[in-house]
């Protein structure tokens, strides 16, 4: 159990008044609030750390506890003792509130932050949750049910296919849980998408370079290139260019979430040059040149 | 055909502890929009999220009306910024 200053995390001294307490609550509030924070965890830390102060010394008991017990450490010990004397023999402690951001110290003292409703300004909504989800390109390319698991509870998801990578969806009330009846916080998932493939993706298109020999690109021909889903055959026009692209329309990448809709499909030939040629072929190229 | 849900701004206004006026002021600043049916006021559920984030700013956070506009249209840059981010992450992506 660390002790917590509760007056340096305000920047206030022990004189302070209920007045003074509420200013300096409000002057870090607005600076590391959650909803002025969108997925920023050293802020959210910080709040938790200022509401944790807030929750202590603007209430006039809970501030007396702590004036008498916090500082003095062997006293702290001795109330820890009697608080354990008292948890056997009743059972009637805490609430909710069993966030682990929560500071054991703050726990120690007052049995996690049950305490009254003081009105609008003790409610207060749970924290946001930020969670990673890593994806293959082909798994994002398909609608997926995943099984989460958020501070014990098992979440079912639904990714719908085409998700960004970086994209983040929120899964609403599955975040912190909120003080004093304050709403819950939201989950945020964050997805990161690894391509192991040799097509890239930008937005819902897809591109890919493909070989072609030298002879097909010159008299036309049908070739098979690889696809998310699957094998494709292609029609090479005759005198097709080194580097030049077509568009497979319809064979990109799922639109998120309108099915049915999909990108197109990119494809850049590269035109092989033939090596080890035999003196017949070089003859013959010597006499096309010519032509 | 989509249907809306609203909720009635005086249920809310009593479930949230807040004043009636903080809803009109927050309409009349454009920060959201309210629905009007037979003289009673509602507000689309969809708004919900933002409308119990401006409470906050306001009640919790002693931020004025002026203050929250300000927020609101600075988030909304920087949500903008951060998808533009992760939009030309992704297309650099091509050329790595």
């Amino acid at each position: 159990m660390e002790f917590v200053d509760y007056y340096k995390i305000l920047g206030i001294d022990k004189t302070a008044t209920p007045k003074d307490v509420k200013t300096a609550y409000r002057k870090f509030a607005r600076k590391y609030h959650p909803d002025l924070n969108p997925n920023n965890k050293d802020a959210n830390k910080n709040f938790q750390q200022i509401n944790e102060a807030n929750e202590v010394l603007s209430d006039p008991q809970k501030r007396k506890k702590y004036d008498q017990y916090g500082k003095d450490w062997q006293h702290a010990d001795e109330f820890e003792k009697q608080k354990q004397y008292r948890d056997q023999s009743s059972n009637s402690h805490g609430s909710g509130f069993s966030g682990g951001d929560f500071s054991d110290f703050f726990e120690s003292m007052f049995g996690g932050a049950s305490g009254g409703n003081r009105g609008r300004q003790a409610k207060y909504r749970g924290e946001d949750f930020n969670a990673e989800l890593h994806l293959d390109l082909i798994d994002a390319s398909k609608t997926q049910k995943q099984t989460l698991t958020v501070n014990g509870a098992k979440i079912r998801i639904t990714i719908p296919a085409g998700i960004e990578n970086g994209q983040t969806i929120k899964i609403s009330g599955h975040g912190g849980p909120g003080m004093n009846s304050g709403p819950n916080g939201d989950l945020y998932i964050t997805f990161t998408i690894a391509n192991h493939t040799k097509i890239k993706r930008s937005g819902d298109n897809l591109y890919t370079t493909v070989d072609l020999d030298l002879y097909t690109a010159v008299l036309g021909g049908e070739i098979t290139i690889n696809t998310l889903s699957g094998q494709v055959k292609l029609k090479v026009a005759s005198e097709t260019q080194n580097g030049s692209k077509v568009k497979l329309k319809g064979k990109g990448f799922p639109v998120y979430k309108k099915e049915g809709q999909f990108g197109d499909l990119y494809v850049t030939y590269e035109v092989k040059i033939p090596t080890n040629l035999t003196d017949r072929q070089k003859t013959l190229f010597t006499e096309l040149s010519k032509s | 055909m989509q249907t809306k849900n609203y909720i009635a701004v005086n249920e809310f206004c009593i479930s949230h502890n807040i004043e009636i006026s903080f809803i009109s002021a927050l309409q009349q600043t454009g920060l959201i929009e309210v629905a009007t049916v037979d003289d009673a006021v509602f507000i689309d559920a969809d708004q919900l999220y933002q409308v119990e984030k401006f409470i906050r700013f306001y009640y919790d956070l002693d931020i004025n009306l002026e203050g929250i506009e300000t927020i609101t249209h600075l988030l909304q840059r920087m949500n903008a910024m951060q998808d533009e981010i992760i939009m030309l992450r992704n297309r650099l992506s091509l050329y790595e």
